[in-house]
């Protein structure tokens, strides 16, 4: 079987977001990146397919600056056999929508016969992309997995998506698209030697024109949706301070902390 | 001149401290209170590949060299005392053998040894010779096609689980160390070996140094390490490797200990505003950064150039004196900035104090380094 797994190189979720002035983008001096957290689910779900399936051959894929290639370089210590990585100048401002039409024309006649996507990166929080490919692919889509089972003989895959209130489990002819939700796995860290390793396995870079794709439908040019404006928002400290007798502010307070901080 | 760290490398050192951070952070006090690791721990440690770091791939190693090996001890010391368990395993245990041994010794047990399925010791030390190696009074007599072993070797890390050691004896007292001393692959189910006092140590917990006894012990001739009577040679080279690793832990340990005092001097109030504001802490934050950088460069050049195949006698003794004197420096400041609560067991800077006591002492007492160091700048007159 083959498995394609997206990831996205996003800045390190604990990384102080800067941006400077008039930008539109963070500023990325001194920022570390990862991978994106769901899709590492996605790509620890290739790892146990191939270890319940056996011969499952694992490709990942990204799409970013040449940067994004070490999320590809941990693919590939994780266990990955091979990569893509999409990357040309001429994505600079693309948005989910481009990214996606990028990466289904890099995975087109791959003949994968899953492939697995974070259900959103946490960076731009569009939770488009996985759509989106199955979209252009004309493939079927099960987002929000957390739990997968593939079939090899009969060609199908039963997923299992936790809502808001019931469970789903839904049956699919492969090929299709999976989007990973918390709770499908807990991703492993690459082995050492795995790092070592990976350092003799091979990233192919497919370019705009690789992909057969014209001017127009890159970066900002191609993008359905503009960034008009980027900030980041002041911290205006929202602390509140309940006065009175402990029993009238207690049941103010349980109020408060169920229905604004919704812990409990 | 590049100092940037290889990619993978870098790449090793993120997946260790993610590693060390999730998995080792959370047992840590666990370890201290309990003196025990638990054995799981050791498995996954393992299968990641922490025990065999330096070795190239065909023994079964990971294969980063002694950069690769310092910046993840780097990262273990900041997270755990119990570093020394995998260099007393890796830096001069098998590394003994990686150096010393025969490529059919290597291929026979490098592999097992890299997988962490057995646990490699040093056995040098002696009742009578730590920093005097010449004055090993182990003995080795052939008999047919066996050596056999007698005496007793002290304060052997990991001595008490290791199923491999590196036991170095007197097979020519007339010789001297040069010539007189050979090292022998000891398997602990070789008849005539027997683990001894398991000993009570200031610091360090979880990782036990133990005395070995051997009594008439046998050992087949072909676990004579390398070349008859090369052991001496064997034991420097491998204690060269040792050091600068243990540098790497110094500097790892030394850096947490900063990032703490930092932490703690921004957030302890007294006299109306944190004590982070007052020179006299700020300078003794300056003082610990100066000096740990200082270490750290040190340590990376000395692993760099062994990596390129250099000697580097002088350099690791350096790097090793350095480095445990910063890291005993930088502890005891700490203790200072944090004032009473450094001084607290249910905090970590007192185990730390208590931990990095040691780095002076073992793999060769500071005064030892003094005396190569000098030795070897009066043989080269520079």
């Amino acid at each position: 079987m083959k498995v394609a797994v997206l990831v996205k190189h996003v800045p390190d979720t604990e990384t102080r977001i800067q941006v400077k002035p008039g930008d539109k983008k963070i500023n990325e001096e001194g920022v570390t990146y990862i991978i994106s957290p769901f899709d590492e689910f996605a790509m620890e779900e290739a790892l146990l397919l191939r270890e319940r399936l056996g011969d499952v051959q694992i490709t990942a894929v990204a799409l970013g600056p040449q940067k994004a290639t070490e999320a590809l370089r941990t693919c590939l210590a994780l266990g990955a056999d091979d990569a893509i990585l999409v990357s040309d100048p001429a994505f600079e401002g693309a948005d989910a929508y481009v990214t996606a039409k990028a990466l289904a024309a890099a995975l087109k006649g791959g003949n994968y016969d899953l492939i697995l996507a974070g259900k959103q990166a946490v960076d731009d929080d569009a939770a488009y992309v996985g759509t989106a490919v199955a979209e252009f692919l004309d493939l079927p889509v099960i987002n929000l997995v957390t739990k997968l089972e593939v079939n090899k003989a009969a060609g199908t895959a039963v997923a299992a998506r936790d809502l808001d209130g019931y469970s789903q489990v839904i049956e699919v002819k492969l090929p299709a698209v999976f989007t990973a939700q918390k709770g499908l796995n807990n991703p492993r860290l690459p082995a050492l030697m795995g790092i070592m390793k990976a350092k003799k396995k091979e990233i192919r870079t497919l370019n705009a024109q690789a992909l057969g794709l014209a001017p127009n439908e890159l970066g900002a040019e191609g993008a359905k949706v503009e960034v008009k404006e980027m900030f980041v928002p002041s911290k205006a400290r929202k602390n509140k301070v309940l006065t009175g007798a402990p029993a009238e502010t207690a049941p103010e307070l349980v109020k408060l902390l169920a229905e604004e901080a919704k812990v409990l | 001149m590049d100092f940037t760290i290889p990619e993978d490398l870098e790449m090793v050192r993120r997946t260790a401290r993610d590693y060390f951070n999730d998995r080792i952070l959370p047992v840590v006090d666990k370890i201290e209170e309990e003196d025990e690791i638990p054995p799981e721990l050791i498995k996954e440690l393992a299968e990641m590949g922490f025990f065999g770091l330096p070795f190239p791939e065909k023994y079964g190693g990971v294969g980063i060299g002694e950069l690769g090996y310092c910046l993840v001890l780097e990262e273990l010391g900041a997270a755990a005392p119990f570093g020394n368990l995998i260099g007393a395993h890796t830096g001069i245990g098998a590394m003994s053998i990686y150096l010393g041994g025969t490529e059919e010794q290597k291929m026979k047990y490098l592999p097992d040894l890299c997988a962490g399925k057995k646990i490699a010791a040093f056995g040098l030390t002696e009742p009578s010779a730590g920093s005097d190696a010449a004055n090993l009074q182990t003995t080795a007599v052939r008999k047919g096609d066996k050596f056999i072993i007698n005496g007793s070797k002290q304060w052997i890390t990991n001595g008490n689980i290791a199923d491999v050691i590196i036991v170095y004896a007197v097979t020519d007292k007339a010789l001297g160390a040069r010539g007189g001393v050979t090292a022998f692959i000891v398997e602990k189910t070789f008849p005539g070996f027997k683990v001894g006092k398991i000993d009570q140590k200031m610091g360090l917990r979880g990782s036990h140094t133990a005395e070995l006894i051997f009594e008439d012990m046998e050992v087949p001739a072909e676990n004579v390490l390398g070349e008859f009577g090369a052991g001496f040679v064997t034991a420097m080279k491998a204690l060269d490797v040792g050091r600068i690793g243990l540098a790497g832990g110094a500097v790892g340990g030394a850096q947490k200990l900063l990032e703490m005092s930092i932490q703690w001097a921004q957030q302890r109030v007294q006299f109306g505003q944190p004590i982070a504001n007052n020179q006299a802490i700020q300078w003794m934050l300056v003082d610990m950064a100066t000096k740990i950088h200082a270490a750290r460069l040190m340590t990376y050049n000395a692993a760099w150039k062994m990596d390129q195949g250099q000697k580097c006698t002088r350099e690791a003794a350096m790097v090793k004196l350095y480095a445990s004197e910063m890291a005993c420096e930088v502890a005891d400041m700490a203790v200072q900035i944090h004032g009473g609560i450094g001084y607290m067991k249910e905090y970590r800077i007192e185990r730390a104090y208590r931990d990095t006591r040691i780095l002076k002492i073992y793999e060769g007492t500071n005064e030892i380094q003094k005396l190569v160091i000098a030795r070897e700048l009066l043989k080269a007159g520079k």
